[in-house]
């Protein structure tokens, strides 16, 4: 019975759609023209309407409707409404979802836009133009930045003693001072060694000279020593008793372990500081440095999201002057204001650093010098979902790093050989 | 899909057990034909459209390999192929089985709450509504409240456990204990369900029968053991079958409880998460398609096993 509601519902849903559809496609009568604009973020909504107002009052003949779905169903939603050949003008787009929708002509490339309107791209992080381009073309326009840094807790540092972490910090340090902070009768650790690539594992890897995937995404790096080092960083401080285990920390997320004081030391991206910063009970005990140094180098992951257009779209023109518009300084000084995300636009972060004045914020901006993009390739989902099943045993201690490491190469090798065969 | 035909045929038997199979009216003249025709057809045509069109499709789909934005090439059967070596579906069919049977145990529990509520107690309509609860309740948020529960450092059980003296698991992302500790709360979802319809299977048992058996001489026990167990087949038949359907199906329940990272995810997939994983994770929709057809052939032979072995244990009076 339930099910015949839901079946009698549905095409309800469809015929309103469809009639929605109809109503919307095309420009008016007077010319004007009505384009969509696909999000995910609702933290971000209020401020994506600021900037969309100020482009309508720049272009009055055309209308822009922001499509807001939850990060839950973005992706699932986009990939099959592009399938359908229904989706948003203009979208969202982020690094590890990017060439699988470049690749297969989701959407299109700016190069010739940009070049027509002399577009200077040079004001992004090279590390986002990098990230963006497929076959050495431009497809988004950068959004935001993000990048890591280590948050500790001042409060604890001063119980036990030991100095506050900053940018002269190396591993060594971290280690010494993780185990110092560590207080197992108060169920305290000094640090939360979670296995999540982008806050923790990817950065140390290429601190210690060694990568995930290759630049061109043909070959897996877990067999490069330097790569294993990177990972031997966080299993230590587990076996060590440094960090709480991995099943602790599924069970309840490191972010929440480090916001009621049961772990010292955390590293978390900078689009946490709003969180933060919203939270009366730890926000005055915490503070924030830049990723200490590795080995061989600096190193923090940078990811943003970029704003991309959709190759079928009817409106390609009047959806570039949007994009176009959301990638500019203007709108990027205005994102900046609302203390949500970095924004990508060089000189504009100001803004942001001063939205949160108890935190350092700046460590965030400093790191863009030594950022490396995150790694992904043309399907980064098919390799992230090993990467998580294998490392999920190495984290618990049930499979060795060395066999670990040696069976997640071979998994990661096989999946790319098969995206490029494609 | 499939399982809806036997759905149907099992509810529409339900209400009225007495009456035998046999009874069954067969259509006769045209003219009524044609009547019959027009009052199923807006079924038969919703049936069509959203129920067989997409089964067919789906089985076509099973011999491609599906690009993530569409576009199929035929591929043969080397989907099932795969599926044959494919160590993760053995895994996922081994967990879906014994789920299966963990939850099949609520049954026997939904009988005795079911007669417990069938005396005349003071406040029984509360005690329903608060078996029927948790069928009311959003999937979501009944997973979500558990996996608090059941959290290894903070979970409110663990505390009790505690209190005692025992150091408790972290139950969901233990592999030994994450299945059982899923399968409990599918128990405690469908417990509401069941009793509503053991309830209604036990007000259909007419007085004169108990009243036949005490005047033999038959206590309580033997009354519930001799009287209304049997008479109470045809709901218990219906009920497993159901039981069987959803819980090989299970996926909500492990999608918000069991974490993606968690070592207890192994342990808990199940056949309909590998369709989730391979078809929306990793773009394998055709071998995601071919996982949800060997999925379907499962569920059909289970339920037509259970209807040839109702013969032997279900009494229509």
């Amino acid at each position: 019975m339930r099910r015949k509601w839901l079946t009698a519902l549905l095409s309800v849903v469809v015929l309103a759609g469809v009639a929605g559809v109809a109503g919307c496609s095309g420009g008016g009568s007077d010319g004007a023209v009505s384009l969509s604009l696909g999000i995910w973020d609702k933290a971000q909504q209020p401020a994506t309407q600021k900037l969309v107002d100020a482009f309508e009052k720049q272009h009055p003949k055309i209308h822009v409707k922001i499509q807001l779905t939850p990060w839950e169903q973005y992706w699932t939603k986009l990939q099959t409404a592009a399938t359908g050949g229904s989706a948003p003008d203009a979208f969202w787009m982020n690094g590890p979802n990017f060439q699988l929708y470049a690749g297969n002509g989701v959407i299109a490339p700016l190069d010739k836009r940009i070049a027509d309107d002399g577009l200077d791209t040079s004001v992004y992080p090279k590390a986002l133009t990098d990230l963006y381009s497929y076959d050495a073309k431009p497809y988004a326009l950068p959004k935001d930045f993000d990048t890591i840094g280590l948050w500790y807790n001042k409060e604890l540092f001063d119980k036990a003693g030991v100095d506050y972490p900053d940018s002269s910090w190396t591993w060594k340090d971290v280690q010494a001072a993780a185990a110092k902070l560590t207080d197992p009768k108060k169920g305290v650790f000094g640090i939360a060694a979670p296995e999540i690539g982008q806050q923790n594992f990817y950065n140390t890897i290429f601190q210690a000279g060694g990568y995930v995937v290759s630049p061109d995404g043909r070959k897996s790096g877990f067999a490069d020593p330097a790569t294993i080092d990177g990972l031997k960083f966080w299993v230590d401080l587990i076996k060590s008793g440094s960090s709480p285990s991995y099943q602790q920390m599924v069970d309840t997320a490191p972010a929440d372990l480090f916001q009621t004081g049961k772990v010292a030391m955390h590293y978390d991206g900078s689009w946490m500081a709003a969180t933060f910063d919203k939270n009366t009970a730890v926000r005055d005990k915490i503070g924030v440095t830049v990723l200490p140094k590795g080995p061989k180098a600096r190193a923090s992951v940078i990811h943003g999201v970029g704003y991309a257009m959709y190759a079928k779209g009817k409106h390609q023109n009047e959806t570039w002057q949007l994009i176009k518009f959301l990638g500019s300084e203007r709108a990027a000084t205005m994102l900046a204001s609302s203390g949500t995300v970095i924004p990508a636009y060089q000189n504009t972060q100001q803004a942001w650093v001063d939205s949160m004045p108890r935190f350092h914020l700046k460590a965030f901006i400093d790191e863009l010098a030594y950022a490396v993009p995150l790694p992904v390739s043309r399907n980064t989902a098919a390799w992230n979902a090993d990467q998580d099943k294998v490392l999920g045993t190495v984290w618990t201690g049930k499979t060795s790093l060395a066999d670990g490491a040696r069976d997640l190469n071979d998994k990661v090798q096989a999946a790319l050989d098969k995206e490029n065969k494609d | 899909m499939g399982h809806l035909a036997t759905q149907r045929e099992v509810s529409g038997r339900h209400p009225a057990p007495r009456r035998g199979t046999q009874a069954r009216r067969r259509p006769r003249g045209n003219g009524q034909t044609w009547w019959a025709w027009l009052f199923i057809g807006p079924t038969v045509a919703g049936l069509a459209v959203f129920y067989a069109w997409p089964a067919i499709r789906t089985l076509y789909f099973s011999f491609t390999e599906w690009g993530p934005f569409g576009g199929s090439t035929w591929v043969g059967g080397a989907n099932y192929v795969k599926l044959a070596t494919d160590p993760d579906l053995l895994r996922a069919l081994g967990n879906t089985f014994v789920y299966t049977a963990v939850v099949l145990l609520g049954i026997p529990i939904a009988i005795v709450v079911a007669a417990l509520l069938n005396q005349n107690i003071r406040g029984v309509g509360v005690y329903r509504t608060l078996y029927f609860l948790p069928v009311v309740t959003m999937p979501a948020a009944i997973a979500l409240v558990w996996r608090m529960l059941y959290n290894g450092d903070y979970g409110i059980i663990n505390y009790f456990l505690g209190l005692i003296g025992v150091h408790g698991a972290s139950w969901l992302n233990d592999p030994r204990t994450a299945l059982l500790a899923v399968a409990v709360v599918g128990i405690w979802a469908s417990i509401g369900y069941n009793v509503v319809i053991f309830t209604a299977g036990l007000k259909s048992i007419p007085a004169e029968i108990y009243d036949a058996a005490s005047i033999d001489g038959a206590g309580r026990i033997r009354q519930f053991r001799h009287v209304t167990l049997p008479l109470l087949t045809p709901s218990i038949f219906f009920v497993s079958v159901l039981t069987v359907i959803t819980t090989f199906q299970v996926f909500d329940l492990i999608y918000i409880m069991v974490p993606k990272s968690s070592p207890g995810l192994p342990a808990t997939r199940s056949i309909v998460y590998l369709f989730y994983e391979a078809g929306f994770v990793e773009n394998q929709r055709g071998y995601a398609a071919a996982v949800a057809f060997v999925l379907l052939a499962i569920i059909l032979v289970l339920t037509v096993i259970q209807f040839r072995l109702q013969r032997r244990w279900v009494h229509y009076e």
